[in-house]
């Protein structure tokens, strides 16, 4: 058995998980230590299932803590930015684009340095070892404790930073170290700076890690634990103390692959109803189809892969206007218990409307028995259009999907849609979070620019595959179980027929003791 | 005209949109125009009117892979050193610079060398759009030579290319790029002020401003950018402008032939749209046609843009599923002689299909 914990910014979730059944799932607030909230919500399930430390193989952590923190700016540690790359790079030093106070708060030590390849794996310099030496120095002077090192194409040949990783450490041992390579995708910038929060990140992510492991050596569990990242696979603790930044978004992900599973289907739409927008994503081999564009976090653009999210104006608390024709996109939002007719207040929302059908029983019906069957009407048809029309917008072809509702505001999809082959609305749907995290697979991504010269398209493409499946096996996954789960290839415009980008991705289940 | 970060963000947006899918984000070199800015240097524009006759221009520009360039990002010398030493060869200073290609990052590539050298930049350019091969430009169909050429590296490395026609400066300057890491940074077209009068599509800087602003106002007033875009065009030299299809992305192919990133989108209609609209790309969108029957052809403008947000979509971010509105754009009578048919028509990108211009297609 198996537990899945999600550490949100208000709830700590948890679900116990028998394979794919849920035994028992609860909630408790989050604490400020993190660790008193998680052993809190352990202790729970626990009881409330009756099973006992012994049987749990394993726990499995989602959390929005370190996104929390560098978009509060809090807890954030100041950051030797080293590039390696010179004399490219030089006209955008690190940091260019980046929102000033966020700057600011790590400090601006910015290093640049002689060095990086180009895409087929050339020097554009040798890398400067002196200058390595002379910055270490400097991060002693200035009593840094953590650095970040990027290097031209570094996703193509690593060693780079690699190697000025390794001089360091020698000289500053007690120096933690962000590799770009282990972090990101070719995109230098987008790289660069997903590299620059995970080492601002370093001394949060050890604590909060440890408080991971006092949390569960508090209940005597001693099944190994792991934290669930962007994709929705799993990393280890050690591998998180280290890359921290690789937590972002998983909550979305986690969310969409529990409803899955809630669901029984790997192939559907999943359409989560808030108190004031519904986000709708589509799930393609039980994983969330992710989006292309760069993302914003905290204010620094980053290219972490993200599910692909449609939010619409449509939650429990949007206000309804003109007889039920238009909806939205506002809302009263959290001001739902005070504001909406059903609970006293005095604006018309959508879940009045749906009391006044007679699908709901909530609140004070008594106070929405006046609105005329016509406006009910209205407002459910538009609702329900809204509803479809966001599905099929966020559908790959034209074939109908199951769609799997969840989230509190799902009592207001009561009809079937036409774009689904049917409406799924599983149990459990609030902890979908923590049961994705439960449930979640080990990953090995290659993501990096091919030279074709002297080989073939074939060639690269089966080693690229083997390269992830190999990757997804060192991280924990069962080598039986490894499946390749996407592949894109985009070849490189204006060069001709010399080189590929190439992403490969592979997943398997974790081998559990 | 002294441009503002805020015109940068414009231009940005506006030189995606006519990148027509292909030319490369604009995103790293308009960082590289706002840290000019930022250092207190001023970007100045010049109408082409302005320039005088006598006065010499050199085309600045990157050529090569944009998927290199925001991996290995510019030193910021390299188009200085192209520039300076076209200059040396030439023996003589210049006047100002001057985009090549308005379409993509190439539109900011010049503000950079202008703005470092305290020189305008011409607010024209050679293509009026993005192509992918340096002949084809509207200056050398109209007689001016691309060489003298030189290509610059971040280290550097530069080489002097002399061709006997624009082509073979292509063929050549292409191998260099490659040896230079997949990305090189060029001047080429030297030309006198009245050959920019005579050969440049004029004012395309102001258009891409223009096109930006109008699609960024458009969403702060809650208007349909779309529409207000349509509206925008007739004012300028791209005469005419319409929505000629809008739909779902339902497949997008993508294979390198002869040296080109060569695709196809297909897109199923949303009502009252009917079919299903094929785009080919050759790294920017050619030729849309709706069940065989043609819509739009290159040269002029075919634009596959977000239908929600109305943002160009590039050839790169094309993906299943995306909702889009495809806008095409009648392009300057200059580009539509027989002479830049030549040179740029569908002939040279392998289609049989003869040009029709947008406004006269059913």
């Amino acid at each position: 058995m198996r537990i899945g914990i999600d550490v949100g910014g208000t709830n700590t979730d948890a679900a116990l998980m028998d394979g794919m059944t849920v035994k028992g799932a609860c909630k408790t607030p989050t604490t400020s230590d993190v660790s008193t909230g998680i052993s809190t919500v352990l202790k729970k399930v626990l009881s409330m299932t009756g099973v006992s430390v012994s049987e749990i193989k394993a726990v499995m952590i989602g959390t929005t803590h370190f996104t929390n923190a560098v978009v509060e700016r809090k807890r954030l540690l100041e950051v030797a930015a080293i590039r390696l790359g010179l004399p490219a790079t030089k006209g955008l030093p690190p940091m260019t684009d980046w929102p000033g106070d966020l700057a600011t708060t790590l400090g601006r030590h910015i290093f640049m340095v002689r060095g990086g390849h180009e895409f087929d794996g050339r020097e554009i310099a040798p890398l400067d070892e002196k200058e390595i030496l002379r910055i270490a120095g400097e991060i002693r002077a200035r009593g840094l404790k953590t650095a970040s090192i990027t290097s031209v194409f570094s996703p193509v040949t690593p060693i780079m930073e690699q190697r000025a990783a390794e001089i360091l450490k020698n000289e500053v041992p007690d120096l933690s170290l962000s590799l770009s390579h282990e972090i990101g995708r070719v995109g230098f910038l987008e790289r660069e700076n997903a590299t620059i929060m995970n080492a601002c990140l370093a001394d949060l992510s050890s604590r909060v890690v440890s408080s991971f492991h006092s949390a569960l050596k508090e209940l005597s569990i001693d099944a190994p634990f792991f934290i669930s990242q962007n994709d929705g696979t799993l990393m280890t603790p050690d591998y998180v103390a280290r890359y921290p930044v690789l937590t972002f978004a998983s909550g979305p992900t986690n969310s969409m692959r529990g409803a899955a599973l809630l669901a029984g289907e790997s192939e559907a739409m999943v359409v989560d109803i808030g108190g004031t927008t519904s986000d709708v994503g589509m799930l393609m081999q039980g994983f969330p189809r992710e989006s292309a564009v760069a993302v914003d976090i905290g204010g620094v653009r980053t290219n972490f892969r993200m599910p692909d999210v449609l939010a619409i104006g449509l939650g429990g608390g949007t206000i309804v206007r003109d007889e039920g024709m238009r909806i939205g996109p506002d809302s009263v939002g959290y001001e739902i218990t005070s504001k909406a007719l059903v609970f006293g207040g005095d604006t018309l929302t959508t879940t009045d409307i749906v009391v006044a059908a007679g699908l709901e029983d909530i609140g004070d019906r008594s106070r929405v028995a006046h609105i005329p069957a016509r406006t009910v009407n209205n407002a459910l048809d538009t609702m329900h259009r809204m509803v479809d029309e966001a599905v099929d917008r966020m559908k790959t072809s034209a074939d109908p999907l199951p769609v799997i509702l969840v989230g509190g505001g799902s009592i207001l999809i009561s009809r079937d849609l036409p774009s689904a082959s049917k409406v799924i609305r599983p149990e459990n749907a609030s902890v979908a979070n923590a049961i994705g995290a439960a449930i979640a697979q080990v990953g090995g991504e290659v993501d990096r620019i091919f030279s074709l010269e002297g080989t073939s398209r074939d060639v690269v493409l089966s080693a690229a595959k083997a390269e992830a499946a190999e990757r997804s096996t060192n991280a924990g996954a069962d080598p039986q179980s490894v499946k390749i789960v996407d592949i894109e290839e985009v070849p490189l415009a204006y060069l001709p027929g010399s080189a590929t980008r190439i992403r490969v991705k592979a997943v398997g289940d974790l081998v559990m003791g | 005209m002294k441009l503002t970060s805020e015109d940068l963000r414009d231009l940005a947006v506006g030189a995606a949109f006519l990148g027509t899918g292909g030319g490369g984000n604009p995103y790293v070199g308009r960082l590289m125009a706002q840290q000019c800015l930022d250092e207190g240097l001023t970007i100045e524009l010049i109408d082409p009117a302005d320039v005088p006759d006598d006065a010499l221009v050199i085309p600045t520009a990157m050529m090569g892979a944009p998927t290199v360039l925001v991996e290995k990002l510019p030193s910021g010398e390299e188009a200085l050193n192209s520039f300076k030493s076209l200059e040396k060869h030439l023996g003589r200073k210049a006047f100002a610079t001057m985009p090549i290609e308005i379409g993509g990052i190439n539109s900011t590539i010049p503000l950079v060398v202008g703005a470092r050298l305290g020189i305008p930049i011409v607010d024209a350019d050679g293509m009026g759009r993005a192509f992918p091969e340096l002949q084809m430009e509207t200056f050398g169909v109209y007689g001016v030579p691309g060489s003298p050429m030189y290509v610059s590296d971040e280290d550097n490395d530069s080489t002097l290319i002399m061709a006997a026609d624009n082509k073979s400066m292509e063929w050549l300057s292409r191998m260099v790029a490659i040896r230079m890491g997949g990305c090189a940074y060029i001047a080429e077209y030297s030309m006198s002020g009245a050959d920019v009068k005579r050969t440049a599509v004029p004012n395309t800087m102001t258009l891409a401003m223009r096109i930006g602003r109008c699609l960024r106002e458009a969403k702060a007033n809650h208007q349909n950018p779309l529409d207000a875009l349509i509206a925008l065009m007739p004012q300028t030299l791209y005469h005419h402008a319409r929505v000629i299809f809008s739909g779902k992305l339902v497949d997008v192919q993508r294979e390198t032939r002869n040296g080109f990133a060569i695709g196809r989108a297909r897109i199923d209609a949303f009502t009252p749209w009917k079919g299903t609209m094929q785009i080919e790309i050759q790294n920017e969108n050619l030729i849309a046609t709706v069940d065989g029957v043609v819509k739009a052809i290159v040269p002029d403008l075919i634009c596959i843009m977000d239908s929600e947000s109305a943002e160009p979509i590039t050839t790169e971010e094309l993906r299943y599923g995306q909702r889009v509105t495809v806008v095409a754009v009648a392009v300057p009578e200059i580009m539509r002689t027989p002479e830049a048919l030549a040179v740029f028509g569908p002939r040279c990108f392998g289609f049989d299909q003869p040009f029709t211009p947008i406004e006269s297609m059913a």
